[in-house]
Parts: C-alpha cells; sequence; structure tokens
C-alpha cells in the first residue's frame, strides 16, 4: 500500500509538470501578450512615453525572453513559491490569491456540505420509493438542476431577491462589515450571506448525484445480498442503509475526489461572478481573458494539483471502505 | 388403552406423526403487470412437519421461488398474495418455564411485511439459504459480521435464575455479547466444514470460494437455530462435487439440529436424495404431491412422468434418445384453458383437458395429483 501511494505521488507529480507546460503554452497562444494589449491601449490614448514604459515593463516581467526560458524561469520559482505576478493587478500572484483563498475554501466546504446533505437522502429515497410522487418530484427537480446552468440560477435569485425581498444577497458581507476587523458580528453576517450562494451552487450540483445516487442504489436494491440479508430478519432502515446503500455510495467517493477537491481552487467561478464573491474562480477566468499569464498558470497548475490529490484521496477512501479492491 | 390406540390407527393413516409446523393453503400469488395478471402461484396446497424435508420442484418460473418469498413476506413487487393462508406453528423461541410446549398459530399472510413479528420469524425461526452463494453476502462485510448480525438480532442465551422462596426456576434471557458473537460464528463456521475457522471468520466474500460462501450462508442461517430452512436452490450455481458435499452438510446438520428444510429445485437427482415428500409444480399450479418413493416410483401425473423421463441415466447404452417434454412453457399472462399442461400432454385428451380443470384428487396413501385422469 505504502508502495503504491509513492507511485502515484510520482506520477502526480510528472503529470503537475506535463500540466503546467501545457498550460503555460495555451496561454501564449492567442497572438500577442498582455503588454501587447496595454500598448494598444495606451496608444489609443495618444501617450507617447508608453513604448517606453512598456519595453521597461516587457525586460521586467521576461516577455522579452524566448518562451521556453520563461517556463522555466517561473517553473523553478514557483518551486520556491514565488508564483509570479500579475500585470493586471501589479501585485505578487501569491498575494492576490492569498487573500481569495479562505473564503473559496470555506464557500467550497460549504457547497459541498449543502449537495451531499441533501443530494444523498434525496436519491435514497428516490430509488428505495421509486416511481412514487416523491421520486417523480425529485427526479423533475434534479433534471431541472442538472440542466440549468448556475450563473442562470444565480441571476434568477439575485432578480427575485432584490425585486420581491429587497434583499442583498450580492458579495459574502453586508457593506458595513465589509472593510471591519474579524469579529462575532463579522462571522455572522459571513454566514448570513454565506448560504445564499452555497445553496445556488448545491442545487446545480444535487441533480447529478441524486440521480447516480439513485441508479446506483435502484441497482444494489435489486442484489441477491439485500435479498439475504433481508431475510435475516432485519429491519428495512438497517438493510437499505447497512447493506445497500454502503455499497451503492462507493463510485461517489470517486465524484467526491474529482469534483470537490478542485472546487476549493475554483469552485463555480461563473456563480462567483454574478454574486460578486471574492473567492479565486472570478479571479482566474479573468486572468485567463486578459492573459495574464503568471496568474493563470498558478490557477492552472493548483487545480491539477488538486484534482491529483482528490483522486488519490478518492482512491485510498475506496480501498478503505471497499475491501474487494485495497491492495495486498 | 384408547389413546395408543388411537396413535396406532393415527400413524397407519397418516405416516408422518411429527408436529405440524407451516401448513400452506391454497396460497395464491399475483403479479399484475402491464400485459395483464400473473398467477405466479394458484392455489397452492402443503404443510411441513418438524423435521420434515419437503421438496419443491418443477421448472424456471413455475413459482417455486416465490412460494418461499411468501413465507417469509418477502415477494418483490408488484407481486401481492392474493388469497389462501400460510399458518406458522410457533413455538416459543425462548420459552419461560411452562409454555415449551405452547404453540401458536399465526397466518403469515396477515402479518405487516415490515412489522417485527415477520423479522423476528424471519432469520430467526425460518431461514433461507439462496441460489447464487457468490452475491449473496454483502462484499464489504466479514463472513463473521454476517453470522453475529443474524445471531444478535435472534438468539438469547439463558440466565437461570432462582426463585426468592419456592422451588420455581424463572428463566430469563439476555442479549449475546460480542465476544460471544465471535465465538458463536467461529463454531458455525467450524460445523459447517470450514478450514481455520478462526482466520476465516474475518475472510471478506470474495476472499472465499464459492462453495464456501454457501457454506457461509448456511453458517448464518443455523447459527440463529431456526426451525425451518428454506433452500431456494443452493447448489444450482455451484459445481458437481462441491453440490454434493452441501448436500452432505445440510443433511448432517438437519439430523443434529431436528430442523425442517424446505427444498427448492429443478434438480431431480438432489431431490431424490435430500427430500422426503415432494410438491411437482407446473405454471404456479402443484400437478402432484407424493412420498419421494412414490413420486419416482410410481408417478401419476403425465407432467411428473415427463420430468422423470428426462433424465439422464448412466448405464448400458440403450440407443434412444433422451427424452424431453414437448413444446413450449406457455405465456404466464395467457394460460391455456383447462389443464395449464394440456397442450404439452402426452395424454391429452381432446375436448375434456382443455376445457376442464381438474381437481386436486387424492390417488394414493399421502399421494395427490390434478389431473382428469385419476378424477372420476
Amino acid at each position: 500500500m505504502v508502495n503504491y501511494i509513492i507511485r502515484r505521488i510520482g506520477y502526480a507529480l510528472i503529470l503537475l509538470v506535463l500540466v503546467s507546460f501545457v498550460s503555460f503554452a495555451i496561454i501564449e497562444l492567442p497572438p500577442g501578450d498582455y503588454l501587447t494589449q496595454k500598448i494598444e491601449q495606451l496608444r489609443a490614448r495618444g501617450d507617447r512615453s508608453a513604448e517606453q514604459q512598456v519595453e521597461r515593463l516587457r525586460q521586467r516581467y521576461g516577455l522579452d525572453k524566448p518562451f521556453l526560458e520563461r517556463y522555466v524561469n517561473w517553473a523553478v520559482n514557483f518551486l520556491r513559491g514565488d508564483f509570479g505576478e500579475s500585470f493586471e493587478y501589479e501585485r505578487p500572484v501569491s498575494e492576490i490569491l492569498g487573500a481569495r483563498l479562505g473564503y473559496t475554501v470555506i464557500l467550497a466546504i460549504a457547497t459541498t456540505v449543502f449537495t451531499w446533505a441533501l443530494a444523498i437522502p434525496l436519491g435514497v429515497y428516490s430509488a428505495v420509493k421509486q416511481y412514487s410522487l416523491g421520486d417523480q418530484i425529485i427526479s423533475v427537480i434534479s433534471f431541472i438542476g442538472l440542466g440549468m446552468p448556475g450563473f442562470l440560477l444565480a441571476l434568477i435569485v439575485l432578480y427575485f431577491a432584490v425585486i420581491l425581498f429587497n434583499m442583498e444577497v450580492v458579495g459574502l458581507f453586508s457593506p458595513e462589515y465589509e472593510r471591519a476587523p474579524w469579529s462575532i458580528g463579522k462571522v455572522l453576517d459571513l454566514l448570513s450571506h454565506l448560504w445564499v450562494p452555497a445553496l445556488i451552487s448545491a442545487i446545480t450540483g444535487i441533480g447529478g448525484l441524486v440521480r447516480i445516487m439513485r441508479g446506483n442504489l435502484l441497482d444494489t436494491l435489486g442484489q441477491p445480498f439485500v435479498e439475504a440479508a433481508r431475510a435475516r430478519g432485519l429491519k428495512n432502515r438497517t438493510v437499505i442503509w447497512k447493506h445497500a446503500v454502503r455499497i451503492a455510495i462507493n463510485p461517489l467517493i470517486t465524484i467526491l475526489g474529482s469534483d470537490v477537491f478542485p472546487s476549493i481552487v475554483v469552485g463555480s467561478s461563473l456563480v462567483a461572478i454574478v454574486l460578486n464573491l471574492p473567492t479565486i474562480g472570478p479571479v482566474f477566468v479573468d486572468s485567463l481573458r486578459k492573459l495574464d499569464m503568471y496568474l493563470a498558470g498558478t490557477c492552472i497548475v493548483f487545480l491539477t494539483f488538486m484534482l491529483l490529490v482528490g483522486n488519490l484521496v478518492a482512491d485510498l477512501l475506496l480501498a478503505w471502505v471497499d475491501p474487494r479492491i485495497r491492495l495486498e | 388403552m384408547t389413546t395408543t390406540a388411537t396413535q396406532v390407527e393415527h400413524t397407519q393413516t397418516q405416516t408422518d406423526a411429527r408436529p405440524l409446523l407451516l401448513e400452506v393453503q391454497d396460497l395464491k400469488v399475483e403479479f399484475t403487470i402491464r400485459g395483464g395478471v400473473v398467477k405466479a402461484v394458484d392455489g397452492l396446497t402443503f404443510d411441513i412437519k418438524r423435521g420434515q424435508t419437503m421438496g419443491i420442484i418443477g421448472e424456471s418460473g413455475c413459482g417455486k421461488s416465490v412460494t418461499a418469498r411468501a413465507i417469509l413476506r418477502m415477494i418483490p413487487k408488484p407481486g401481492k398474495i392474493t388469497g389462501g393462508r400460510i399458518l406458522y406453528y410457533r413455538r416459543p423461541r425462548h420459552p419461560k418455564p411452562g409454555e415449551e410446549d405452547k404453540v401458536e398459530v399465526i397466518d403469515v399472510t396477515k402479518l405487516d411485511p415490515d412489522g417485527e413479528v415477520i423479522r423476528q420469524i424471519r432469520g430467526g425461526e425460518i431461514a433461507m439459504i439462496f441460489q447464487e452463494p457468490m452475491s449473496s453476502l454483502t462484499p464489504v462485510y466479514t463472513a463473521g459480521t454476517h453470522i453475529n448480525e443474524a445471531v444478535t438480532l435472534h438468539r438469547l442465551l439463558p440466565i437461570k435464575k432462582l426463585g426468592d422462596q419456592m422451588v420455581e426456576r424463572i428463566m430469563e434471557y439476555r442479549r449475546v455479547t460480542k465476544e460471544e458473537a465471535r465465538a458463536i460464528a467461529i463454531e458455525m463456521l467450524r460445523r459447517v466444514g470450514i478450514p481455520k475457522p478462526e482466520q476465516r471468520v474475518d475472510s471478506y466474500p470474495h476472499q472465499l470460494s464459492g462453495g464456501q460462501r454457501q457454506r457461509v450462508m448456511i453458517a448464518i442461517a443455523l447459527s440463529t437455530e431456526p426451525a425451518m430452512l428454506i433452500a431456494d436452490e443452493p447448489t444450482t450455481a455451484l459445481d458437481v462435487s462441491i453440490e454434493a458435499q452441501i448436500l452432505d452438510l445440510m443433511r448432517d446438520l438437519q439430523r443434529t439440529t431436528n430442523m425442517a428444510i424446505m427444498f427448492i429445485t429443478h434438480n431431480l437427482g438432489v431431490i431424490a436424495s435430500m427430500a422426503d415428500e415432494i410438491v411437482v409444480m407446473y405454471m404456479g399450479k402443484q400437478v402432484e404431491r407424493a412420498k419421494v418413493v412414490d413420486l419416482f416410483y410410481n408417478p401419476k401425473h403425465p407432467y411428473t412422468k415427463a420430468l422423470l423421463q428426462s433424465v439422464p441415466r448412466l448405464g448400458p447404452k440403450t440407443g434412444q434418445r433422451l427424452a424431453s417434454i414437448e413444446g413450449m412453457v406457455p405465456d404466464p399472462l395467457n394460460l391455456p384453458t383447462g389443464c395449464v399442461f394440456h397442450p404439452r400432454c402426452p395424454a391429452f385428451v381432446a375436448g375434456k383437458c382443455d376445457k376442464i380443470v381438474p381437481k386436486w384428487t387424492q390417488v394414493g396413501e399421502n399421494h395427490w395429483v390434478r389431473c382428469l385422469l385419476y378424477e372420476e
């Protein structure tokens, strides 16, 4: 098992290097770079000193060097904890992301808890009471959730909250707490704002999970070992949870790894943009649009990193809960 | 003495004087599906005595398994018991003094299928083993966990308590502790012939062979000391040598525990070596019922005869082709009129068999048949 983990970590490192290289290259692909855009802007304003100024920036950011050299520089510095500087914000990437990381993690955790706490019981109910009215209602709602993009739902919620209830749902804080130091009041204020984006992301995330849970459980309920458990005289509830759900839930653990972990870095970016949340998602999307390479590259590397960690954790969890796939 | 006289008379008319355990009377089970109603079991009547082995045979889809599940009230949706009674002669599992012989008659068909009473009966008093040992154990739990589950649910251990002043002894019971349950599990695994039971108790199902898994299933079933075991084709998925071992094991255990067995199979060879009495089913109806010897040497119903002829025999070559039953199993939604077997019956009498539904007729001592040939 230890061997296996070490091997997996080795593969993960190789993959990280490859992904960082490819993403770096892809961000470079569009013609021009961030500074080309900037020059255009300055020229349009008729600024004469612009070109010299830009030339200085170009040297400072190393944009005059060839692609490979820039990548190696960035990668080496990355390992030292220096992720480079954002062109857009003119501040170190680590600073920009660091400021937003806390909220992103909190939101990701809140979303995950919401999603899973709702999806699993709903999926189980849907399967156990197959074709009942409750099942039909849950199915319709989860298909809507599955089909509707999160940002659209966010817009709808925004509209109704403002028009009908005159509620403030944008951001994570009320204006009076925005710049205030941390206090009990600020935490409560955060919680009172947090549930809106968490719920919106949850509703769009629940649909898929409910359907998977329902399908898996229906398959499992038809298995002979479920009938055998019932024939042993166990309570219905014990049969369903201890013998059926316990098996049916395994595939969801894989989803936990490949879905939840990356969302800690860039969870539901579009919802965050609509609701103006101070999370990493909007910054990441913006950096891709503006060719803010080091910022975008750092986000992608961390995204990949979380995905790899998530998969490893999921595999270890699976091995822990399911003796059949344990490596001897 | 009059009592002995009647007893002798009794044994003469009814060779089996063991007390009744289960009485199935005119049982009907129907599945309402989109295309109509399937009568999975239609008017089944038989009884099982304590310690007896009752065999039920028939082709796939004839209602054998549904019958077994009806007894435990585990018929899958959309099946329903639509008629008849299943009387279970229940003896207290943990009797107080003086109540050892008390028999309570429970009509299983009237019980709530998720209720307390049927759950005590399931596993505790009537245990069941299944056709597919490969998938009848929950893959994430060890053999020991499975046995523990049954034992802690159904088995109580006696604590003897002396009354304050009188001679009267009060028996009380307590639940089995974790350690005791594990000890019982190991003991059960040893009894069903699993090598190194102390280690095997912690094995997961995928670490056991098919035969071992069926042994574990038997160990689970017997760990609660049930009054009856329903074995639904327990050896169908196993190869022949393992089948023989499992059958031997079941016979041995039955001898030591005086447990009744309801043995469901489509294999005539297996049933001949296991059962005292046999019910033959065809399309949800019982067509013949007899002692095993009578059935094999003196079959009455044309279907039973055909079944027996279709068994391959070892021995001197006769050059004959193996007999098979003509025609196909009818569509269960569209059963033939009159006798359901008439389209395939070699003794078919036109104008009678396709019009008149045969009655359940006694043709000998403990020998019943449903065929117009034997009606007056």
